[in-house]
């Protein structure tokens, strides 16, 4: 894709400015420019403690904050991308361990990106939750008057 | 007139198990204790909560609304009891898709409130709308539609607030923090 590189201090820059990311203490790790995020597990995410299974909300909230600092990350620094619709698939039953989300752009258009993004816990290919969506992106205030 | 006589008591008394019920589905739900969901109504097929704001639920120091995320969990949360509570013998589900429209950013302060309808229940599915609003029904902060699937086959055992205290208890603790490897 386009030539950005990022880096460990930018990440942080962005999960500061989310506080409800911090309060599930979502931590990235980078892969080159490849972007992971890490929602810890925590007894207090769990949705059903008889079955001992993550809350939809608790895995549908860290996709859509991979989604967000994966969008910000691409553009210049500017105010964080906001969701207009998303839709969460659940696939198989978060269990009380670690869970790890990737996302990829699909398409980034100037003021709108789609964004899919997969939620895993033991292996890649076998996703627990899946996102896709829509994300509002701030406008580049000053991309016309650049024609000038 | 027997008849329908019999068919409203069993009415009520439908009703009055899922009052009694709806409460600690939300207190004996660690996520939405944690983030102070609370409990307003429950009717058969239709629930309602709430989520009072509170600034570690933010997702932009800037703008210092809730995290779209945090809304997600909420119209989660009151979906899903609205199909728990349409299904005639209460039965537990799990979510299976969830789609938002996020219209607007909710109002910093406001508390939040969530009414879901299941409009439709088949024998293990059942298909539910929900409207996120801060005061206003016909001014929605977000609009949900989901579904969702019965895990067993009765609510006995997670209806026991005893079981489900002593399940919350027996949850793992949080993985280490420190532990990145």
């Amino acid at each position: 894709m386009s030539d950005f590189h990022l880096d460990q201090a930018e990440i942080a820059a962005a999960l500061d400015r989310i506080p409800y990311a911090k309060e599930l203490s979502i931590r990235p790790l980078l892969m080159g420019d490849e972007l992971t995020l890490i929602l810890p597990y925590n007894p207090n995410i769990i949705g059903n403690p008889m079955l001992k299974a993550l809350h939809g909300g608790a895995v549908g909230a860290f996709l859509e904050t991979t989604a967000i600092v994966q969008l910000w990350l691409m553009g210049e620094p500017k105010p964080l991308p906001k969701p207009i619709g998303i839709n969460l698939d659940y696939l198989r039953r978060g269990n009380p361990k670690d869970t790890y989300a990737r996302a990829v752009v699909a398409k980034q258009g100037s003021r709108v990106a789609n964004v899919r993004v997969r939620a895993w816990q033991d292996r890649y290919e076998e996703p627990i939750s899946i996102l896709h969506g829509h994300f509002l992106l701030a406008p580049k205030a000053d991309k016309i008057s650049d024609k000038k | 007139m027997r008849k329908n006589e019999k068919a409203e008591n069993q009415k009520s008394e439908r009703l009055q198990r899922l009052w009694d019920l709806a409460p600690m589905f939300v207190e004996g739900t660690p996520h939405a204790k944690f983030l102070g969901m609370q409990f307003v109504a429950i009717d058969i097929g239709r629930a309602t909560l709430s989520l009072p704001f509170d600034k570690k639920l933010v997702g932009n120091v800037e703008t210092g609304i809730f995290h779209g995320g945090v809304l997600t969990a909420l119209l989660d949360q009151a979906s899903g009891l609205a199909a728990v509570s349409s299904f005639e013998q209460a039965m537990p589900v799990a979510t299976l898709d969830l789609r938002i429209d996020y219209m607007r950013a909710s109002k910093p302060g406001k508390t939040i409130i969530a009414e879901a309808h299941a409009y439709k229940t088949t024998r293990h599915i059942a298909f539910v709308r929900a409207i996120a609003h801060d005061g206003d029904v016909d001014d929605p902060v977000a609009t949900s539609q989901a579904s969702f699937m019965t895990t067993a086959r009765s609510m006995k055992k997670s209806v026991s607030p005893l079981e489900r205290t002593k399940a919350i208890a027996d949850l793992p603790p949080a993985s280490n923090e420190g532990d990145t490897s």
